[in-house]
């Protein structure tokens, strides 16, 4: 657990330096400005937030700073700004823990964000907690993607449903539950084909993978994983997985690197997906619950 | 979600009309509806500052023509601009120009890299693609697969735990097999990774290529800049290639790179089989960052037809969704000139996900015109009045069947429906669904 936080700590350092600098600029005037504005507003879109939220949120500073009396010190005004961004990241509800055994886990998005990593990271978890494990290859699309999940299965020692390439997805998702539910499995993830969110024929397939999931398994959670350096398309990704799908959460992968994924504020605040999970290097531990605080540090330090 | 910015620019210049010239004072709303057009595609803020710098210089003093709306004319400048920093013409050339040798692929993690290598393969032909990424589980026998799709000559990592002594067995296998052209896929990485950088800078100094490309993800956002540097400076790069821009991305990153490092886009991915690339084109691509389909050409093609005030008042009951069969007849006459409705159609925001059967034929349209022409004028306004009889008056004055009245009478429907989609900015690709039953 330590090297998983050192880790973190890295790449956040990493990155701290250059928007670091970019606030301390921003803010080191004490007052907010005009041009102290200008600079946090542009900070905050070239963390991704886009255009609305930065305007937003540094419309919202400066009424802060002047119900404040104006005298706070630059840190203090980047502690307030953290405080609201958080405060939007945990606005969205969390789904409440279902009883049901086995949990069915189905793991969506669009193409390379790092759904199938995901999928062998949350295995890899939820089996350390002393769950009994099953992995679902239903990405029967690109080529190896079910080698790709195999291997993970292999080197987790879990196993992993699978048909050959060209199956139907929803098939085989309807085999792993089975599976799951026959082994007495604690649990079962399914690994889904990249998909972009526009085209309706893929989106309709992803659809039925969850109905025939239902005919054995009412409560299924459904995990969209979105990559960090994605810009603003990642609030449209959102909103149209979550209008095909009853989406539970968001996980968003690769924030060890430089990328601040600050479309997810917006993101949140206007779909009301929570974020569930970060991804923050490609080890199969490298996977963390999400904590809106950091999160929002990350995104302003 | 994101509005489109034809409809944003014309509230913009909703006062402007009567000005008759472009002024730094008369400008500014406008620049500000292209700054946020521009930042929501993804446009880094340091490109669009100076883009803005140079759009104003460039429209300050221009006449507003009487044929075109000012925001159209605007929208043009801004699109000729940015087509201009897309890298022109000479882009498309440069593409074309390069197509032998050793090709290097490197990008960040999930980008498209194994399958933009297989593209390139395809669209080369005679070639062998080499499999260098030792990290990520099964990604050599992506590659395999994908060789043996296309039937291409495929190379292994000969060391799995040594890139370095990979990449040599490589070049020294690569003579012997008689490619014309050896692509090789590398495994993603961070940009900040100093560990897996270095081996990238030995590994691309071992296979010495003649071609060293990017693959971004066009649904990146103001982080492709900083990557493409850092790639940059480490190895050198001639070349963006651009994946997944079959997705409903704006692809501003692409903007930035160019503008900032001067590497040019060649390439772009449309999909997932190796079949999927094209060339890249900066005029379309320029028309997709504004979020605005061909709006562009469309103006210039209403602009050569002989008919100006007529092509305009068409032009702009189609972005307005205000529509009846007066209208639909103006237009289908005008379409003459301006070309197939298809087209225009297929111009339009939205338009080229139109299935091809909703668009009436040449035929039809005259069909359809003799029709029209048996209404009364009141139907004309008002569709809603024709009931039987009148259906079958009308179908007996144009000599046609009441059956084609009433097909008329639907494709105006879902005409009107569409306009009003294109005009409103709503979810297109949903409601044009539900209107053709998918
Ligand atoms: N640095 C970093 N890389 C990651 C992370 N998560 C995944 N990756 C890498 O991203 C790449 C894509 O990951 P996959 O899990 O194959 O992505 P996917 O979404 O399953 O891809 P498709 O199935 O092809 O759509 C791989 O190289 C992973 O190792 C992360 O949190 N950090
Ligand atoms: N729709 C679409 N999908 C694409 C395109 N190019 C690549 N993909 C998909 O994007 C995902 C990642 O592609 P890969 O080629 O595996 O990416 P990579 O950069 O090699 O990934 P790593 O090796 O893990 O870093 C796969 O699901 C591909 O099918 C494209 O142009 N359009
Ligand atoms: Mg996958
Ligand atoms: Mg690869």
């Amino acid at each position: 657990m330590i090297r998983i936080v050192d880790k973190l700590k890295k790449g956040l350092e990493r990155s701290r330096r250059e928007l670091g600098e970019f606030f301390d600029a921003a803010l080191g005037r004490g007052i907010l400005d005009e041009n102290a504005a200008t600079e946090l507003e542009e900070a905050l879109i070239q963390a991704d937030t886009g255009p609305q939220t930065a305007e937003e949120l540094v419309e919202d500073m400066r009424v802060w700073m002047k119900n404040a009396g104006g005298g706070v010190i630059a840190e203090t005004l980047r502690e307030a700004l953290g405080l609201r961004i958080s405060r939007i990241l945990r606005s969205a509800e969390v789904p409440a823990n279902s009883n049901q055994i086995p949990k069915i886990t189905l793991i969506v998005g669009v193409n390379g964000t790092g759904k199938t990593t995901t999928a062998a990271k949350l295995a890899a978890r939820f089996s350390a907690d002393g769950e009994k494990i099953i992995l679902g290859a239903a990405d029967t699309f690109r080529a190896a993607a079910v080698e790709q999940l195999k291997i993970w299965g292999e080197r987790l020692n879990i196993p992993v449903i699978a048909q050959a390439e060209g199956a139907d997805p929803a098939a085989v998702a309807f085999d792993t539950v089975q599976a799951a539910i026959n082994r007495d499995c604690d649990r079962a993830i399914i690994d889904t084909a990249g998909r972009l969110h526009n085209k309706t024929n893929l989106m309709a397939e992803l659809e039925k993978v969850v109905r025939v999931i239902k005919k054995l398994r009412e409560e299924v959670e459904i995990l969209l994983v979105l990559d960090a350096a994605v810009g603003q398309n990642g609030l449209v990704q959102v909103k149209c997985f979550a209008e095909s799908l009853p989406l539970s959460g968001l996980v968003v992968t690769k924030l060890d690197g430089t990328a601040k994924a600050g479309i997810i504020v917006r993101a949140v605040a206007e779909l009301k997906k929570p974020v569930l999970y970060v991804g923050v290097g490609e080890g199969i531990d490298d996977l963390i619950p999400f904590d809106a605080e950091a999160f929002a540090k990350n995104l302003i330090s | 979600m994101f509005e489109a910015l034809t409809e944003r620019l014309n509230r913009a210049f909703r006062d402007l009309s009567g000005y008759g010239k472009i002024t730094p004072e008369n400008i500014e709303p406008a620049l500000r509806e292209i700054k946020l057009a521009l930042l929501e595609a993804d446009v880094h803020f340091k490109v669009v500052k100076e883009f803005l710098s140079l759009v104003r210089e460039r429209s300050n003093g221009k006449e507003v023509l009487d044929s075109i709306t000012p925001a159209q004319q605007f929208v043009k400048i801004v699109h000729d601009e940015l087509t201009k920093v897309l890298g022109g013409e000479s882009a498309v050339a440069e593409a074309a120009s390069n197509t032998a040798g050793i090709y290097f692929l490197c990008g960040l993690q999930g980008s498209g890299k194994t399958t933009a290598a297989a593209k390139l393969a395809h669209l080369f032909g005679n070639a062998a693609l080499a499999a260098l990424d030792l990290q990520r589980p099964a990604a050599v026998e992506q590659l395999k697969v994908l060789a043996e799709r296309i039937g291409a000559k495929f190379i292994p990592p000969q060391f799995p735990n040594d890139a370095r002594r990979s990449a040599a067995h490589i070049r020294d296998i690569f003579p012997s097999l008689e490619c014309k052209h050896l692509i090789v896929d590398t495994a993603g990485r961070l940009q900040i990774d100093d560990e897996l950088m270095n081996e990238l800078k030995d590994v691309h100094e071992i296979i010495n290529p003649s071609e060293t490309v990017m693959v971004l993800d066009a649904m990146t956002g103001q982080e492709a800049v900083k990557v493409a540097e850092a790639f940059r400076a480490r190895i050198g790069l001639n070349s963006i290639f651009l994946s997944k821009t079959d997705g409903d991305s704006k692809g501003g990153a692409a903007l930035s790179i160019r503008f900032i490092t001067g590497i040019p886009i060649k390439w772009i991915g449309t999909g997932e089989t190796p079949q999927a690339v094209e060339q890249f084109h900066p005029d379309r691509f320029a028309g997709r960052i504004l979020g605005m389909g061909d709006v562009v050409s469309l103006v210039e093609k209403a602009a050569k037809a002989t008919d100006l005030k007529q092509a305009e008042k068409a032009a702009k009951s189609l972005m307005k969704g205000k529509f009846n069969f007066e209208l639909f007849l103006d237009q289908m006459r005008e379409m003459k000139k301006i070309g197939p409705l298809s087209e225009l159609i297929s111009m339009l925001p939205g338009g080229s996900t139109l299935p091809i059967d909703a668009i009436p034929s040449e035929k039809e349209v005259s069909r359809f015109e003799a029709i029209i022409l048996s209404m009364t004028k009141e139907e004309r306004r008002n569709p809603e009045l024709i009931n039987v009889s009148r259906r079958d008056r009308i179908a007996k004055g144009s000599g046609s069947k009441p059956d084609d009245v009433h097909r008329l009478l639907k494709q105006f429907r879902q005409a009107k429906e569409m306009m009003s989609v294109f005009s409103g900015g709503k979810k297109i690709s949903k409601k044009i669904g539900r209107m053709f039953g998918m």
